[in-house]
């Protein structure tokens, strides 16, 4: 992948396609659903309702009531909210240190790189879901604290790819040439380096968001991350397991909304990825 | 050759001191007194500092890592809170079963894969990679606990062709114990009966486990296969007239196939922690869901002893898989 930088006319150009127009108008959806629930729902996600305990999908309640009498799709509106929320939260946190690791490691190259990378190296060695797993029990079970684990295992694999471009980038003439005028390395990251790193880096985030928003959802489905009675999608389907059999609309719909949701950044990623890669674009 | 296993033995000395600083400081950041959680909340105040003095928590922390090396080092654990059974004699006893699953999950995912993913590769562009692309983006956007209630609620509670919960029929004895996988126990006991119930209550954990990496496998053959296939051995074999299908699953499949390789010893971790969900899903007594009860009762030892097991395993699968990988690509060596 070259260091393309940064280029308007090319990210206009990936809307292009029926399947990244789709993956578009989910992502939009939910972002509208997320901000809008209070306005598009006339009920309450929390408020119990006893007369309509588990009934199946009606005019009133679409996605049916849950085992507390609550409206299913309510709470799937609402749930966007913390579903969404955790999916960014995973991502800044391994965007915000990796890049700014990564891209002083290959501004330094020598030791301070190979030190790095070897730390790198050594933390993508382990497997990292099963370490936030233990990471979130310890710290103890929320969301914020199944956020901040993923987050924080997912730090080494944007190191990598940061590094990567930054390595290739500090050769260049412009950056000499900054070097040489007595910028500093803050400068150079700043002004030099993070505008060429950025776009392979944002593509690796697109992908790794519907990735996070699963890992969490699957945190909160195991009773790690999202609390009841949170209206969170993982922590439905986990509520809803008990019930499955004879009322399948607690599972199957919050279900097929996460997977709408994790596949439309998986196209959105690809769409990106062809966007910026100069060898796919001449084909 | 030997430069490369040097190596990687090196970094393995690496990697297992990461797991044991990070375990041992997830185990330190555990909150409220260890002593106290051993003991449950009616210990006396007296009791609690003869056990802290006893887990050694009265000592540097320096101390007490070296301590907790030491006894992992041992084969100790610690002992689960719950059952008051040394924690790594009760992991042991489940892996079988979570073997056995983990086996045909990666049996199942290769076998479908694997065409998948070439098959998506020589159509490049038609229908077929569109479609199979589509299933891959589908396989890897899918939660996995999900499909599996997806599937327990079609072929269990709408179809019933399959059982949905457990690893036997009710009222069948497990065959006699040898590897503790029941499909091989059983076929060496000759107790088909037994076999077929095995085998029938393995399909829907495995494929749905098979689902959390099936996706990967298609798009990495797929990405493998159209580099091959651009090769200019490739283009010499067609020009020579080989058989098209020849070409593709002798001649290119063998190179395409070297790079899964490392997929596969990679995929372990998604299975690993699959595991923990979709044992959950369908009552399959195995690591994993005997790990999401620690999780609840707030079982630490349990919960830790996992983790280490599973970063030790992850990282020995791995390293095998590298020297494999060292084997079968001899160019390896010249990059190192």
């Amino acid at each position: 992948m070259g260091t393309t930088p940064f280029d308007g006319s090319r990210w206009w150009g990936m809307a292009r396609g029926p399947l990244s127009k789709m993956a578009f108008g989910v992502i939009a959806l939910v972002v509208l659903m997320a901000l809008l629930a209070p306005w598009l729902s006339p009920f309450d996600p929390n408020a119990m309702n006893l007369d309509a305990v588990l009934a199946p999908p009606s005019w009133q309640h679409w996605a049916g009531t849950d085992e507390l009498g609550r409206d299913v799709a309510t709470r799937i509106m609402y749930g966007a909210q913390p579903s969404l929320a955790a999916g960014l939260g995973i991502v800044a946190i391994g965007l915000g240190l990796g890049l700014l690791i990564g891209t002083f490691s290959g501004l330094m190259a020598g030791w301070v790189d190979a030190l790095i990378m070897r730390l790198t190296d050594v933390a993508m060695a382990l497997p990292g879901m099963v370490i936030a797993l233990a990471l979130t029990a310890a710290l103890g079970p929320s969301l914020l604290n199944a956020v901040i684990a993923l987050g924080l295992l997912s730090v080494p694999a944007y190191i990598r790819v940061a590094r990567g471009q930054a390595l290739a980038l500090r050769e260049r003439e412009f950056v000499l040439a900054a070097r040489a005028m007595g910028a500093s390395n803050w400068h150079l990251i700043r002004a030099h380096l993070l505008p060429g790193v950025l776009p392979p880096v944002l593509v690796f985030t697109t992908f790794h968001l519907g990735a996070a928003i699963l890992a969490s959802s699957a945190l909160s489905f195991i009773g790690l991350g999202a609390q009841p009675p949170m209206a969170e999608w993982g922590s439905m389907i986990g509520m809803g397991r008990e019930y499955v059999l004879g009322h399948w609309w607690m599972v199957v719909i919050p279900g097929v909304v996460i997977m709408l949701t994790a596949a439309s950044f998986n196209l959105l990623g690809d769409a990106l990825r062809d966007a910026l890669d100069p060898r796919v674009r001449k084909a | 050759m030997l430069r490369v296993i040097a190596r990687r033995l090196l970094m393995l000395v690496f990697v297992a001191f990461a797991v044991s600083v990070i375990c041992f400081a997830i185990s330190r950041l555990i909150p409220g007194d260890p002593a106290q959680l051993v003991l449950g909340p009616r210990a006396t105040p007296q009791a609690i500092q003869e056990m802290r003095e006893q887990l050694g928590l009265d000592q540097p922390v320096l101390t007490q890592y070296v301590r907790y090396v030491s006894d992992l080092s041992r084969g100790d654990f610690g002992t689960s809170i719950t059952t008051r059974q040394p924690v790594l004699g009760e992991l042991l006893s489940l892996v079988p079963a979570t073997l056995e699953l983990m086996l045909a999950a990666m049996l199942i995912s290769i076998a479908v894969g694997v065409p998948l993913g070439v098959i998506t590769a020589v159509h490049q562009g038609r229908w077929v990679d569109t479609l199979g692309r589509g299933v891959a983006i589908l396989g890897i956007s899918t939660p996995t606990f999900w499909i599996g209630l997806m599937l327990m609620l079609l072929f269990y509670a709408e179809l019933d062709w399959l059982p949905g919960s457990g690893r036997l029929d009710m009222g069948l004895e497990p065959p006699p114990l040898r590897t503790g996988l029941y499909l091989i126990d059983a076929a060496l006991a000759g107790q088909w009966m037994v076999w077929r119930s095995a085998l029938s209550h393995l399909v829907l954990p495995a494929a749905t486990l098979a689902l959390a990496t099936v996706g990967t496998v298609v798009r990495l053959v797929r990405s493998a296969m159209v580099e091959v296939l651009a090769e200019d051995y490739i283009r010499t074999a067609r020009a020579y007239g080989i058989a098209p299908w020849r070409i593709t699953y002798i001649y290119a499949l063998k190179n395409a196939l070297i790079p899964f390789v490392t997929v596969l010893g990679l995929e372990l971790a998604s299975l690993l922690f699959g595991s923990v969900v979709i044992e959950t899903v369908f009552a399959w007594p195995g690591v994993g869901s005997h790990v999401l009860g620690a999780i609840l009762n707030l079982d630490f030892p349990v919960i830790m002893g996992f983790t280490v097991l599973a970063s030790v395993i992850y990282v020995l699968v791995n390293l095998i898989v590298d020297l494999t990988y060292t084997f079968l690509d001899p160019r390896i060596q010249l990059k190192s």
